[in-house]
């Protein structure tokens, strides 16, 4: 009852601070930042930010499905790797001397794309059904499953550096379309096209409410005829598309790929899951704060590079601003006296 | 009795929250050694007043006076430290540990190791925990895990935990809304003892029976303010409706328009795949019937109907609906063929707290609001939502409020919502008003009797004697997993199910 009332009548200042703390830091950060280094502003510099997160976004929106049904998924970042290797082998220039498969022809971009979301997707599916059906916990399933692949993706390219990809890959990356007013990144207009297509799953699907539900309280669920495992195997499987989308995309814009590619992006992407108001408990985020949590992220990183801290340091500073913007943003769930 | 001092006067309370008076004015006094039942429906502000007590909340202006002398707790730790208890309505101990460390848990008796280090001192807290425990008549081992222990024995833990505490004053709030007969007698006989002792006892609890029974002194309150205090001797039930409710409640359950027709649910010889719960459970139910379900705690009611419904396993045995033969591995496969079931544990399997109103109504129907093979209609969940807060008058700032701010009784009527919309034809209802209050249980019993008029099938699993007699058209008793009786409504009285409960033992 009493919950009620203060939803409703959130009257004074401290209380809109806290419930959009995600907001009021990350326009700090801008201030700040953009008053001490005005180049911040430039367009080229926002632009570049923007790009750095787009594959982030997509690699936090996959690993978010999880997070909502009260799993996690720390097989996401060497899954991006696998995207990345599998770009990068199957679509190197035709006349590079360092071939990976000198026998191969020129391979259609799209038709490797399918193909290495098709590998990723099937690496999710094995954790769902290891999820589900064995009901190992989610976090010792990917765990497993991040050892094995980055394993599979050492032993695939024999360790060896992948390089020379052919112009019409990295253009995925670096190209841009003439939209009425400016030209955007290809690598934005995806990243938003995925969050789209993400907000629409959550939001508009049976399988989102389904997510949310279980999230919420799985026995519930289970009651209300909600199918828990198959659900929880789609999660997986999405999120594994998301990820292979993501490291194909990586490897463009690197112009390369090796087996390392994609190391620790999981605890990037859980981490700003959770900077964005996805709750660990379970049945609670939005694609909105995923996104402005991703944002915030690359923000700082960019921001303290800015400032000249070191990258030494700049560990230690993200570290903390994880710590404390949760904490902040907790508040808005704990029981107010 | 006028004559005991009053040990605790809590005077002119007042707490607000933003929007809403939760207490206005109120006063609240409990003399040393006795029983005070403090009533009120859901959400007159017992539970509220109880917090500002405890130090969970902070009032915003009143006295408590605990023996005479001004005390204002910050948090429940000094509280305790000032001798007063609380049992909560759900308990919340470590189920993995032992007793022993549930009993003394942040309070450790120490020793020194070496003479330096200070560590628990196992053996003296074994032997404190059997004094304990020979206190409130559990005959169990100290180092067994709480987790085997029944609701009732772990509520005498909590008791235990309080008596060691030395409280003056321990409150209660509604401590055998999940106990049996034979255990709601124990616990009033440990009630007695610790009357005598001194000790007072605030009992928060909706069975009026109970209260008469035990209590010596209530209070009742209603939408927040005191509206008066009796000694229960010269109280009925009447009486004590007509205040908490504010108006004359003539009868406690609504006219019965319902009338059984044929036969739609057949249970043949079903068996669970647990050798320990039911077994060879063969009856059926009518359209338009309530088949009421009685028997004691561990008379496997809820896994009976959770066998059913496809949450546990059987080994042999049919289900018909219809005469057709049901093949139910799954709660999908009942709500596909039209079974609904709203559960014993609204919080563990009944309610998702962290979603909105709208969410939970619709989850069990969403199948229904699929355009375009997988886009939903958002526009008409939120219809569905809002109709059915409407029909059962769900008493909710929106659709998208989150269910767990709701009381008892309204999540309760959510849930039937959700079911309603699957349009099931045999409804199953476990302990529906559990928790639930007064008027808010009229409601439930009206909405009930209204499905069956309709020609539902209800099944309704109920511990309370006067819920089975008032609404039910069959009683089927069990007990120890076994079917004992089934009992027409003419024929059906308290003696009469009880004996069937206690058949088997």
């Amino acid at each position: 009852m009493n919950n009620i009332l203060k939803k409703f009548t959130r009257g004074n200042i401290k209380d809109t601070l806290v419930d959009n703390a995600m907001y009021v830091i990350l326009l700090g950060i801008l201030i700040i930042v953009s008053f001490l280094r005005p180049i911040f502003l430039s367009t080229n510099n926002l632009t570049n930010i923007m790009m750095n997160a787009s594959i982030r976004i997509i690699i936090a929106l996959g690993v978010s499905g999880a997070l909502i049904t009260r799993g996690t998924d720390l097989s996401a970042g060497r899954i991006v790797g696998v995207g990345a290797v599998i770009g990068g082998t199957l679509l190197q220039r035709p006349d590079y001397a360092a071939k990976f498969f000198p026998a191969l022809g020129d391979m259609p971009v799209v038709g490797v794309l399918l193909l290495a979301v098709t590998v990723t997707a099937l690496l999710g599916l094995i954790n769902g059904l290891v999820i589900s059906f064995l009901h190992v916990p989610p976090f010792i399933a990917t765990l497993g499953m991040q050892s094995i692949v980055y394993g599979l993706s050492l032993i695939y390219t024999k360790s060896q550096p992948i390089g020379g990809l052919k112009p019409s890959y990295t253009y995925l990356a670096s190209g841009r379309l003439n939209l009425v007013v400016a030209q955007v990144p290809i690598l934005i207009l995806i990243a938003l096209v995925m969050i789209a297509i993400m907000w629409f799953l959550l939001n508009q699907t049976k399988f989102g409410k389904y997510i949310y539900a279980i999230g919420g309280n799985e026995a519930a669920a289970e009651v209300a005829g909600v199918n828990i495992v198959w659900t929880k195997i789609r999660v997986y499987v999405m999120a594994g598309i998301f990820y292979g989308l993501a490291g194909f995309l990586l490897a463009a814009k690197s112009g390369g790929a090796t087996a390392n590619y994609g190391i620790g992006y999981e605890l990037e992407a859980i981490a700003a899951c959770t900077i964005g108001g996805v709750s660990t408990a379970g049945g609670v985020g939005t694609v909105q704060g995923i996104v402005s949590g991703v944002l915030i992220f690359e923000m700082l990183k960019t921001s303290l590079q800015f400032l000249g801290v070191t990258p030494d340091l700049q560990y230690v500073a993200i570290g903390s601003v994880i710590v404390m913007a949760v904490a902040i943003d907790i508040r808005k769930y704990l029981a107010k006296k | 009795m006028q004559h005991l001092d009053v040990i605790l006067a809590m005077n002119h309370i007042s707490k607000s929250f933003p929007g809403v008076r939760a207490l206005d004015d109120v006063s609240f006094h409990v003399r040393r050694g006795t029983v005070h039942a403090l009533m009120g429906e859901n959400g007159a502000g017992k539970s509220t007043l109880m917090k500002c007590l405890f130090g969970i909340y902070s009032m915003d202006s009143g006295e408590i006076l605990l023996e005479g002398k001004p005390v204002r707790f910050k948090d429940p730790k000094d509280a305790l430290d000032a001798g007063i208890s609380m049992i909560h309505q759900e308990l919340q101990p470590i189920p993995y540990r032992s007793i022993a460390e549930n009993l003394w848990v942040g309070r450790y008796p120490m020793k020194k190791f070496l003479g330096l280090i200070s560590v628990v001192d196992h053996k003296k807290m074994r032997d404190l925990s059997i004094d304990l425990l020979k206190k409130v008549h559990l005959k169990v081992n100290p180092n067994t895990a709480l987790k085997e222990l029944s609701v009732s024995q772990t509520q005498s833990i909590e008791i235990a935990k309080a008596i060691s505490n030395e409280a003056k004053i321990i409150i209660m709030d509604e401590p055998t809304s999940s106990l049996t007969l034979q255990e709601v007698d124990q616990l009033f006989e440990i009630i007695n003892q610790l009357r005598n002792l001194g000790v007072s006892i605030i009992y928060i609890s909706h069975k009026m029976e109970e209260i008469l029974r035990i209590s010596d002194e209530v209070t009742i309150m209603r939408d927040g303010k005191y509206i008066g205090t009796w000694l229960s001797k010269e109280l009925t039930m009447e009486k004590i409706i007509k205040n908490m409710v504010g108006r004359e409640l003539v009868n406690l359950y609504p006219p019965k328009t319902n009338e059984p027709k044929d036969i739609t649910l057949e249970v043949k010889n079903l068996t669970s795949t647990n050798p320990r719960s039911f077994k060879n459970i063969t009856f059926n139910a009518r359209k338009g019937e309530i088949l009421g379900v009685g028997g004691l705690v561990g008379a496997q009611r809820t896994e009976l109907i959770e066998g059913i419904f496809g949450l546990r396993g059987v080994t042999s045995g049919d289900i018909l609906l219809n005469g057709h033969k049901l093949h139910i591995k799954h709660p999908r496969d009942a709500i596909k063929n039209g079974i609904a079931l709203v559960t014993e544990d609204r919080r563990g399997n009944g309610i998702f707290g962290v979603l909105s109103v709208r969410e939970n109504v619709a989850v069990a129907s969403l199948d229904d609001f699929v355009d375009f093979h997988f886009k939903l209609n958002n526009r008409k969940l939120n219809q569905l939502a809002e109709a059915n807060i409407k029909k059962l008058s769900i008493k909710t700032p929106s659709t998208k409020t989150k269910i767990s701010s709701l009381s008892g009784g309204n999540q309760q009527k959510v849930i039937i919502s959700r079911w309603l919309a699957v349009e099931p034809d045999i409804f199953i209802l476990d302990e529906p008003t559990r928790g639930i209050d007064v008027g808010a249980k009229y409601e439930i019993y009206s909405i009930m009797i209204d499905l069956a008029r309709q020609g539902k099938t209800i099944i309704m699993i109920s511990s309370e004697m006067p819920e089975l007699l008032g609404i039910s058209d069959r009683i089927m008793v069990m007990c120890e997993g076994r079917l004992s009786g089934i009992l027409d409504r003419a024929e059906a009285n308290q003696e009469k199910i009880m004996e069937l409960a206690t058949q088997y033992m």
